[in-house]
């Protein structure tokens, strides 16, 4: 099933498979699973994040709240786990709790007022950074053996590689994210909205359900990715994941959805996380680049998608005018 | 009658400035000396002219971005072409000897150019203003960081040490720089018809085609405005600290920027721009950011109290709440009606 | 009112007066103020295909919204097959049975033809939405409407014609009982509304009602039972298809039948030797508008004539230039205008006043005064403006000229009402002295007042020598004051009437031909 609108995706892939090659092809490290399985570790933080931000760019928003989230849940969870003395299960309950009720309440204030997704979220990242700064102001570690527990589970793979229990949930996630929005009602609703809002409401999407669903979605998805962060890095600190924000929409527009809204794939973002990830090593291996060229590379690929897009839409659009 | 006419026709005007009142009256009750001013060597000092010290980069990025907003569109890049503008007036000052202002000018220029290269992906790729000034976002701070190769490189110039810091009347020389941007802008602005073709261009992109005006040329040089100004922000943002730090000048200021715009009343869907309003926001959200700090409240509340006042004035001002509010007292016009016709 | 009695009494005599399907009950919307639906009744027989016919603004999309519960109504009532209906929203009538297919394909582009088809209904295997039973589904619907293409394939990678057909697909596959077509034609070609038409003889067959809203009267002739005509919001009557001629079906929609009209007393005769002011040579636009030549004096009116969509905005488009010709060349005195920017037109003297004032007219949120001096300033460019005094001066001129209604000249033109508005825009082209100035609808949707005065300042401009071209659906009005009449017809000229030729039976005539 090869048409137009596949081809972003099919880029992605290919970019994939380009960098990856060429890593390979250079060095020697690349060709262990290691390279590939610290690849899903580090960037599931990103990838989980990026995953309820397709969800959002599908329907034709935008959540820039979710960098602040990350932070805002990780120092939430170390006070409750640290000051409050909870156990770490319920912890994390209660920290996706907060994520799932503050993303519900932005899509109410989109959906019912009407305000767009841009400036709503923009407060909302305001919003969750200044609360994360109010309970703590410092970097604070989160000791649990249940935590530490969680970051020895470990399967190893063939080669020095293996799967950590981040890399497991994000691809749990991952999956879950993937039945979501391919096999549900509410997953076709969403690509619906992204399509043309009007039009789905003519044909009896449940418009403003949906919206409110995505940004809940989208906040349950940036908050399981601050657990993620805290077990990670074993720490919390408010300043934790500035700029998320636009490495997860880079991930989605890189995994090749439509920044428009409507066309795109939930696996694609996890390409697109991948991508940047990739990239980050590359740079790391080469050891005479700077750090500066990761933002380069993913702001060129940015622009790359973005124009490949428009081009399709135009070339679509004038075919069918014909 | 006649007052009660004159209040309706400004009530745009008054919120802001009623607001900015209020919160200096407030600050001042709570923090003694807050409105104290004094004079050390001619200079002025204290928390007023601090505010406006302080609140100089933001004015003039918000400037730019209220024309930008008045097309229809949005720049978020402002906060990357600022930490751009700044590497180059810290590269060429440490690394050349050209004159200062020729490196001035070299920073505004690419400013410019930034603007420009947004101004092209909007208006002749036609690619919505969020999506397009993203890519600047995202790349222009490793652009600026490649310019100064990762370093915070730091310099010393008398002319740039006077941007940042110096006075002159008795004022920041920094705050009659922005002033005379704000005068120029509203010349440019008001005393040629391109304010009014910006503001119809946003307000109804079709009928201002249809009358003529070239709305293509008018968005992008928008968009080059937005740049200079940014531009110009970075080099002061650089004098002050002397040096350029690419990853942390005018981080998130696009943020305070269009918040400032937001405030003044202006609406993210295009139409009216509001100048002078806008100053009056930038100036109200300095004054709340000096006012935690000086009042003793711990600085994260800033964040949070921002937020809080975005919320609440985008919720003030969604024509939905207005519908609902109106709804509400004609349902009860009608039921009071009701009662006295049976 | 004495129509609707007599016709539906028509239909009732010979359907033997079964219960209807579908039956409406004088039923009434208003939008703050514009009375949009006045006391409509109608009723539909199953297996009845029902043409609903009116010009812009006759309230046909309105009732299509209130029946589909896009719009509440405002009274009056709606019975489906016996049982009284208030569907709130549309996926709600959907299920109650009413289905609409709108002109502009309302579906989802970027999603395939299989998904747009199960929106909402997929069958679902463990909670998880089967695609293997979609795809089965969209099958059958697809088959159901004589279609046989690829249902994985993106929906826009497929034609208007087929995706209006998926369209049908889909509003048939709700069990629908009452179908409503609202213009489904547009842009279908002659092979591709045999199509449609064959399958609506068959979903006829099997009992369903039909409303087909359309404005190509070969159609209503060639597919409909019925016919119900709207005007001004008002039913005008419904009649049997076959009785009704086509010079009446016309009459009865420009509100005049052919015996009613008595000659105008106006002078249609102009002194023919004056220079063109305005040429069209050979102007036309694929798929736009056929090519056509057309000529304008100075001091001339000439009205375009037509039924909605046959191409009167089009010409007036093509003329003015917002919309570029492909073929044929436009010059206006000396000046070529084939390749010039509106604003080189409107330097030497074009004006355009568009049709659809609140999306091409009016910057709302400007004021009064702003609104005014666009098109003066956009001629003279951003670098020199029009001075405060000057604006005052000429604005203040024009209010009291065309006795413009608003408190000041600094409100913005959204409170005004609609005939204030229309007379700002006017205004705004009147300020640059245009040599000719093109309306498109001067007089829709404005008060009777208002109506009078717009005509009056045609005439008076047109007695200081200014070249007019306007089109209108009031046939009325173009007699009152147009020297020649174009006439236009399936996105063609058909004829072009001179002075004593011009009158509202020889223009009725021709569209009906």
């Amino acid at each position: 099933m090869i048409n137009e609108r596949n081809l972003p995706i099919l880029a992605t892939l290919l970019v994939f498979i380009l960098l990856y090659g060429y890593g390979v092809y250079e060095y020697k490290g690349f060709r262990d699973t290691l390279v590939f399985s610290n690849l899903l570790t580090d960037n599931a933080f990103l990838i989980i994040t990026a995953i309820g931000m397709t969800f959002v760019i599908l329907s034709g928003g935008i959540d820039l709240s979710v960098g602040s989230m990350i932070a805002f849940v990780g120092v939430l969870m170390a006070y409750l786990i640290s000051t409050a003395g909870i156990h770490p299960l319920f912890a994390i309950a209660i920290a996706l709790l907060v994520g799932v009720a503050f993303g519900t309440l932005m899509g109410i204030i989109i959906a019912f007022f009407e305000i767009q997704a841009f400036i709503v979220t923009l407060a909302g990242m305001f919003l969750f950074r200044g609360l994360a700064y109010l309970i703590n102001l410092d970097a604070v570690p989160i000791s649990h053996p249940f935590i530490t527990g969680l970051s020895d589970v470990y399967l190893p793979l063939p080669g020095r590689g293996g799967l950590t229990f981040i890399a497991m949930a994000m691809l749990v996630l991952l999956i879950i994210g993937i039945l979501i929005a391919r096999r549900t009602r509410f997953g076709m609703s969403v690509y619906a909205l992204g399509g043309d809002s009007h039009s789905a409401a003519l044909l009896g999407v449940p418009v403003k359900k949906t919206v409110i669903k995505i940004y809940a979605l989208s906040g349950f998805y940036s908050a399981m990715s601050g657990v993620i962060f805290a077990i990670y890095t074993g720490s919390a600190y408010p300043l934790a994941a500035v700029g998320v924000e636009l490495d997860a929409i880079a991930a989605v527009v890189i995994g090749g959805t439509l920044l428009t809204g409507g066309v795109g794939y939930v696996f694609g973002t996890f390409l697109g996380g991948m991508i940047q990830g990739i990239i980050q090593t590359l740079i790391t291996f080469d050891g005479s680049l700077n750090s500066w060229w990761t933002k380069l590379a993913v702001g060129g690929l940015l622009l790359f998608f973005i124009l490949l897009q428009k081009g399709i839409v135009m070339w679509v659009k004038k075919r069918s005018a014909a | 009658m006649k007052k009660n006419h004159f209040l309706h026709k400004h009530q745009k005007t008054l919120a802001p400035l009623l607001s900015l009142v209020l919160i200096i009256l407030i600050t001042a009750s709570v923090t003694p000396g807050f409105l104290s001013i004094q004079v050390v060597d001619g200079h002025l000092f204290g928390s007023l002219v601090d505010i406006l010290h302080r609140g100089t980069p933001t004015a003039l990025v918000a400037l730019g971005m209220a024309v930008v907003i008045g097309t229809r569109g949005i720049d978020l890049s402002v906060g990357a072409v600022i930490a751009i503008s700044g590497a180059v007036t810290a590269v060429l000052t440490v690394n050349t000897d050209w004159p200062v202002w020729l490196v001035i000018m070299c920073a505004l220029g690419v400013g410019m150019l930034c603007g420009l290269w947004n101004g092209i992906l909007v208006s002749v790729f036609s690619i919505q203003p969020i999506v397009a000034t993203l890519i600047l976002m995202v790349a222009g701070r490793g652009i600026a960081q490649m310019i100064t190769e990762g370093q915070i490189v730091t310099f010393h110039s008398e002319v740039l040490d006077a941007i940042g810091n110096g006075y002159f009347l008795a004022f920041p020389i920094r705050v009659w720089i922005a002033i005379g941007m704000i005068i120029l802008t509203l010349v440019v602005m008001r005393k040629t018809a391109l304010g009014l073709f910006i503001e119809a261009v946003g307000a109804n992109v079709r009928a201002s085609r249809l009358v003529g005006i070239e709305a293509r040329l008018l968005v992008m040089s928008a968009y080059v405005f937005s740049g200079l100004c940014a531009a110009l922000s970075g080099i002061i943002l650089a004098a002050d600290i002397r040096g350029a730090d690419a990853n942390n000048a005018g981080l998130w200021l696009e943020l305070d920027a269009i918040l400032a715009v937001v405030l003044a009343g202006a609406s993210l869907a295009g139409g009216r721009i509001y100048l002078l309003l806008t100053i009056v926001g930038v100036l109200i959200i300095q004054t709340l950011t000096t006012a935690i700090l000086t009042s003793g409240l711990p600085a994260q509340y800033n964040l949070v109290v921002k937020a809080t006042i975005i919320l609440a004035v985008l919720l003030i001002q969604s024509p939905k709440t207005r519908q609902w509010v109106s709804g509400f007292f004609l349902k009860k016009q009608k039921a009071v009606k009701g009662s006295t016709t049976p | 009112m004495s129509y609707l009695i007599k016709a539906t009494s028509v239909v009732e005599e010979a359907q033997g007066a079964p219960r209807p399907l579908l039956e409406i009950n004088h039923l009434s919307k208003s939008f703050t103020g514009v009375q949009a639906l006045n006391g409509v009744s109608l009723q539909v027989q199953s297996g009845e295909i029902r043409a609903l016919l009116g010009e812009n603004g006759a309230g046909k999309s309105t009732l299509i919204k209130v029946l589909t519960g896009v719009y509440p109504r405002d009274s009056g009532e709606i019975v489906l097959d016996g049982r009284l209906m208030s569907a709130s929203d549309s996926g709600h009538a959907q299920r109650l049975g009413i289905s609409t297919v709108y002109q502009e394909v309302n579906l989802i582009p970027t999603m395939s033809v299989m998904e747009n088809l199960t929106l909402q209904h997929q069958e679902k295997t463990f909670g998880l939405i089967s695609w293997k039973k979609a795809e089965i589904r969209a099958r059958e619907l697809l088959a159901q409407v004589g279609l046989d293409i690829d249902p994985l394939r993106q929906l826009d990678t497929y034609s208007i014609a087929i995706q209006q057909l998926v369209a049908i697909a889909r509003a048939l596959s709700t069990q629908a009982k009452m179908l409503i077509l609202d213009e489904p034609t547009a842009s279908l070609d002659s092979d591709e509304i045999q199509q449609l038409f064959a399958l609506m003889r068959r979903l006829k067959a099997e009992g369903l009602g039909i409303i087909f809203v359309t404005h190509f009267l070969d159609q209503v002739y060639s597919i409909t039972d019925s016919i119900t005509v709207l005007r001004n919001g008002e039913c005008v009557g419904t009649f049997q298809t076959a009785e009704l001629t086509r010079s009446e079906l016309v009459s009865h929609m420009v509100g005049k039948s052919l015996e009613d009209l008595t000659p105008t007393a106006h002078d249609h005769s102009i002194q023919r030797e004056r220079a063109d002011l305005l040429q069209l040579n050979n102007v036309g636009k694929q798929r736009y508008l056929q090519p056509l030549d057309l000529r304008i004096a100075a001091g001339e009116i000439v009205g375009v004539a037509g039924l909605l969509g046959s191409g009167r905005t089009e010409l007036c488009e093509l003329a003015y230039g917002s919309v570029k010709a492909d073929q044929g060349d436009v010059t206006l005195g000396k000046h070529s205008l084939t390749k010039s920017s509106l604003r080189r037109a409107i330097q030497v003297g074009m004006g355009y006043c568009p049709e659809d004032r609140k999306q091409d007219g009016i910057v709302a949120e400007l004021s009064v005064r702003e609104n005014m001096i666009l098109a003066l300033q956009a001629s003279r460019g951003w670098w020199s403006p029009i001075s405060m005094a000057e604006q005052q001066h000429l604005v203040e001129d024009m209010i009291q000229r065309l006795a413009i209604k608003t408190s000041d000249m600094d409100k913005p033109i959204g409170e005004l009402s609609g005939g204030n508005q229309q007379k700002v825009i006017l205004a705004r082209w009147l300020i640059t002295h245009p040599a000719l100035l093109i309306l498109d609808e001067p007089t829709r949707g404005i008060d009777i007042g208002a109506h009078h005065e717009i005509i009056h300042i045609i005439k008076e401009l047109c007695e200081q020598g200014m070249g007019l071209l306007v089109a209108s659906s009031e046939l009325e009005e173009l007699v009152l004051f147009a020297h020649r009449v174009v006439v236009m017809k399936d996105h063609q000229k058909i004829a072009e009437l001179h002075g004593e030729d011009v009158s509202e039976q020889a223009i009725l005539r021709q569209i009906a031909s």
